[in-house]
């Protein structure tokens, strides 16, 4: 980084408040973003970190505190007051029209006159490409790009906007090692241009690979900015969680693992009648945790509702083998029903909290007996087991809630999650998946669930662990099945892999790369 | 940046969600939005050259004043209840249920037939009985037909639901036509007055039904909180992937809840011919199953509270056709007066749920949990309510 002149603030935050109701998401928040340099926004899940950008990007207005870009105060009200100071925002969840070509997507929304030139943005598009170090064909439409492409269709949207203040929510959170290096490797290229960068993540390793500084929030409120120079992941840590924190994650050696669901050429067809599962074959053993990696959308929530019952096999087997082996079910084509009046013990805890595993507007009451609540014969609902058991949970996993009453969909992320795997791990399974447990999960709450699983692993359950965290895969499962377009590309020992290897695997088919087990 | 001196401004009005309020606060509000509906209803009717307060008067006199006109009240308030309990459940699914006027009047049509042609067959509370049970399964059928569609081919249910209405009110109009003309009657084509045997009797002045629905509200509220199917209901409505986790077949759910929802509307067909006007006509269902939606969500859902709004709708269509003979105001002004206190009623909700801050107020939202400022929220609502008129 060479500042041109002497240093100068590309934008000021002063004393910025915003809550939600009794929530204070951030509270008297000054934070300042130099210009030509790539900033840091660190801090746990919940700490206020996309909120504060999002007042940046027009989607929220503070309740009270200043905004100066360019040392001018300015009130940005809209998405089109921040484009206009010349900020961009890319968020986690990409705004795209699916059936428009990148070109047509870049240009959306923007009033200009005249004539609608294709050929003219087509290599606009191209020269902003070039000048950075993008890969983009401006005519390729959105549903045939991968996630990566998406991604670099919104950046380059923000540029071609004329943003000189990019600010990119958890950008890496859908990609590989291999494009994270591509896009740390393009940032850098705009900051050379004099672009300002903002990164909010919660990935320390990516902090300290790509900033200049970081600023620290935690529970809404700002810690302190640190060159990145000067600063380790442990002291970063240290801000962020207020207290030092072991990074280690326990994992006990297997107990006598048995196979206890074996997955024979499992084929899913999607709605469209593509593959989404071709030819899966593996065994979850008692007594392990068998982590399953990939990129997002690699089969990894098919292969969970699959075995749950939810999601339609054209093809394989998936045969349960209980304790002491004397019984062996087919839990093709049952549904979940089936499958739990055969007494198989199969918990599930979805990707999709409140979407699927949760009823959101019920108090966890309610949510203890959504897998029970028809035991019995009679006509009516029996309250009393599941209230016992949510108070239970509650105090056992210290799940923050004004009362055992109140919708879970009021609960932050970390709560919500403790109340559904309480609930999964009370029912004694034998089997427990869990889709990304700690997505969007602050540390503390990560390493609750980390306890859970292994206590469940040490109790003989097959435990499934689907993750996206290549280092916490690598730390907490003894075997790791490797997904890439829907195949198994590899299963490998997690104590002896390293994390490049995996990540090979995870862009590499079967067929095209090395063999693998 | 030519817009940079727009961008110097706070916006004017914003938005904030509120914290939960007491429920004193929120019928506090309420009551403000009624006062504010009555004043711009008063404004209305002086416009209209008279005197609000005479008006106002009559409406309530015209159906609350005496025991006769009290009973004309409650014989409008059963059918808009019961229609009410009717689309509950199917809402409580986010199944919208638009069809309760159709069902109605199936149900109405399957207890005429009974009425008409089973009335020398058998003995008056058999026949009450067969009406009942007829116009429940035809109700129930109607209900779901869509029901079925929708969880097996994933049909819009609110088109479905609506192009019934129209399939039913045609029945009708064919059957009072044709068939079931009244011979007798002055060329005129109606149906025959139903036979003594085919009256639903009477308690305490008005027809039977309203302890029948009264029955129905207890039955609702308890269906919905405590049992099996209720819970179901509940998840559904609230994610039907949710459900299907949860192992429940959300098809067959969504089948019995309509079946359910459009029974308990067919028996209020049965309840209007058979208690109310002794015959069938088109308008037996008579827009019934429309204001029901308003009742239902007014009461959000809870059956309770739908016997206040439902008699509260009854005084007001009942006053208002007081107030037409008595003030000789044109039925549609008499609407358009209902009109603005369900507007009011209606628009309230938002200032429960959301909280205004103007411009210049940013000392009034300190930091940390504000205090909600709830002595500010009947201004903005009166300064909201002027806008709108």
């Amino acid at each position: 980084m060479q500042p041109t002149n002497r240093p100068v603030n590309a934008v000021e935050l002063r004393d910025v408040t915003k809550t939600f109701g009794k929530v204070v998401a951030n509270d008297h928040v000054s934070l300042d973003i130099r210009k030509g340099e790539i900033l840091s926004l660190l801090g746990e899940n919940g700490s206020g970190k996309t909120t504060l950008m999002n007042m940046l990007a027009g989607i929220y207005f503070p309740d009270s505190g200043q905004i100066l870009v360019d040392g001018k105060e300015v009130s940005i009200r809209s998405p089109k007051d921040s484009f206009a100071l010349h900020i961009g925002m890319i968020h986690q969840h990409f705004k795209l029209v699916d059936v428009f070509s990148a070109a047509e997507n870049i240009v959306l929304g923007l009033k200009d006159k005249g004539k609608f030139d294709r050929k003219a943005i087509s290599q606009q598009i191209r020269d902003i490409s070039s000048k950075y170090g993008f890969d983009l064909d401006p005519d390729k439409k959105i549903y045939d790009m991968a996630v990566s492409e998406k991604q670099t269709v919104e950046i380059i949207k923000v540029l071609y906007r004329g943003a000189d203040i990019l600010i990119l929510d958890e950008p890496t959170a859908v990609l590989t090692p291999q494009e994270t290096e591509k896009l740390f490797s393009v940032l850098r290229n705009m900051r050379a241009d004099g672009k300002s960068i903002v990164i909010i993540t919660h990935k320390l390793n990516e902090v300290m690979a790509i900033s200049d500084r970081v600023s620290v929030l935690r529970k809404g409120q700002f810690i302190a900015t640190v060159n990145t120079s000067q600063t380790s992941p442990q002291q970063l840590t240290d801000m962020m969680v207020g207290h030092a924190v072991t990074l280690n994650i326990d994992r006990p050696e297997p107990k006598d693992p048995q196979d206890r669901l074996e997955v024979k050429g499992l084929t899913c067809l999607d709605g469209q009648g593509v593959k989404v599962l071709d030819d899966v074959s593996f065994a979850a053993r008692s007594g392990e945790i068998l982590g399953i990696a990939g990129i997002a959308g690699s089969g990894q929530r098919e292969l969970c509702e699959a075995i749950a019952g939810l999601y339609p096999v054209s093809h394989g087997e998936i045969i349960y083998h209980n304790r002491h082996d004397e019984q062996a079910e087919n839990l093709v084509g049952k549904s979940p029903l089936a499958i739990r009046n055969l007494g198989i013990s199969l918990a599930f805890v979805p990707e999709d909290r409140l979407g699927m595993g949760l009823v959101g507007s019920m108090g966890m009451t309610g949510n203890m007996m959504l897998k029970s609540y028809d035991k019995g014969n009679g006509f009516f609902t029996d309250a009393k087991p599941p209230r016992t058991l949510a108070q239970e949970i509650k105090e056992k996993l210290e799940v923050v809630t004004p009362s055992i009453n109140t919708p879970v969909r009021k609960l932050s992320g970390g709560n919500v999650q403790k109340v559904l795997v309480g609930r999964e791990i009370a029912s004694g399974p034998a089997v427990l998946m869990a889709a990304y447990p700690v997505r969007g999960l602050d540390i503390h709450s990560s390493y609750t669930i980390y306890r859970l699983l292994n206590e469940q692993k040490e109790k003989g359950v097959a435990v499934i662990y689907v993750g996206e965290d290549l280092d916490v895969l690598l730390e907490l499962c003894d075997r790791i099945l490797v997904l890439c377009g829907g195949k198994v590309s590899g299963i490998v020992d997690g104590r002896t892999i390293t994390k490049e290897e995996v990540g090979f695997l995870m862009t590499t088919h079967k067929e095209e790369g090395r063999g693998h087990d | 940046m030519t817009e940079k001196q727009n961008i110097q401004r706070e916006p004017l009005v914003r938005l904030a969600k509120r914290d939960d309020l007491s429920g004193a606060k929120k019928w506090a509000i309420r009551l403000v939005a009624i006062v504010l509906a009555l004043v711009v209803g008063s404004l209305f009717i002086a416009v209209l050259g008279h005197n609000p307060i005479a008006v106002y008067h009559d409406i309530i006199t015209g159906s609350l004043g005496g025991p006769s006109t009290a009973k004309v009240t409650v014989r409008v308030a059963i059918p808009l209840l019961g229609a009410a309990l009717a689309i509950a459940p199917a809402f409580k699914m986010k199944f919208w249920n638009i069809g309760a006027e159709g069902q109605i009047m199936v149900g109405g049509i399957a207890a005429t037939y009974f009425a008409l042609y089973w009335y020398d067959k058998l003995p008056k509370p058999a026949l009450l009985i067969v009406m009942a049970v007829a116009s429940i399964l035809a109700g129930g059928i109607w209900g779901l037909v869509p029901a079925f569609c929708k969880a097996r081919w994933g049909t819009n249910e609110t088109l479905f639901t609506l192009m019934l209405n129209y399939i039913a009110i045609g029945i009708e109009a064919y059957l009072q036509n044709g068939p079931w003309k009244d011979p007798s009657g002055t060329g005129f084509p109606i149906i025959a007055m139903f036979d003594q045997k085919a009256r639903l009797p009477k308690v305490g002045g008005v027809h039977i039904g309203w302890i029948i629905v009264l029955a129905l509200t207890v039955g609702m509220f308890i269906y919905m909180k405590y049992s099996k199917h209720g819970y179901e209901i509940s998840v559904v409505g609230e994610s039907q992937r949710t459900a299907r986790y949860a192992g429940m077949n959300v098809g067959k759910i969504i089948m019995r809840t309509m079946f359910l929802s459009g029974a308990i509307a067919g028996l209020m067909g049965f309840l209007v011919v058979s208690g109310a006007d002794y015959t069938l006509n088109n308008g037996t269902s008579g827009g019934v199953g429309f204001t029901a939606i308003i009742v239902a969500w007014l009461a959000h859902l809870n059956p309770f509270a739908m016997v206040l709004i439902a008699g509260l709708l009854a005084v007001l269509t009942k006053g208002s056709n007081t107030i037409q003979t008595n003030f000789k105001i044109p039925a549609s002004a008499a609407d358009v007066l209902s009109a603005i206190i369900l507007f009011f009623m209606l628009g309230c909700e938002f200032f429960i749920n959301y909280r205004m801050i103007f411009r210049g107020s940013k000392a009034k939202v300190p930091a940390g949990p504000a205090p909600a400022t709830p002595a500010a929220s009947p201004d903005t609502a009166e300064k909201e309510a002027d806008e709108h008129e």
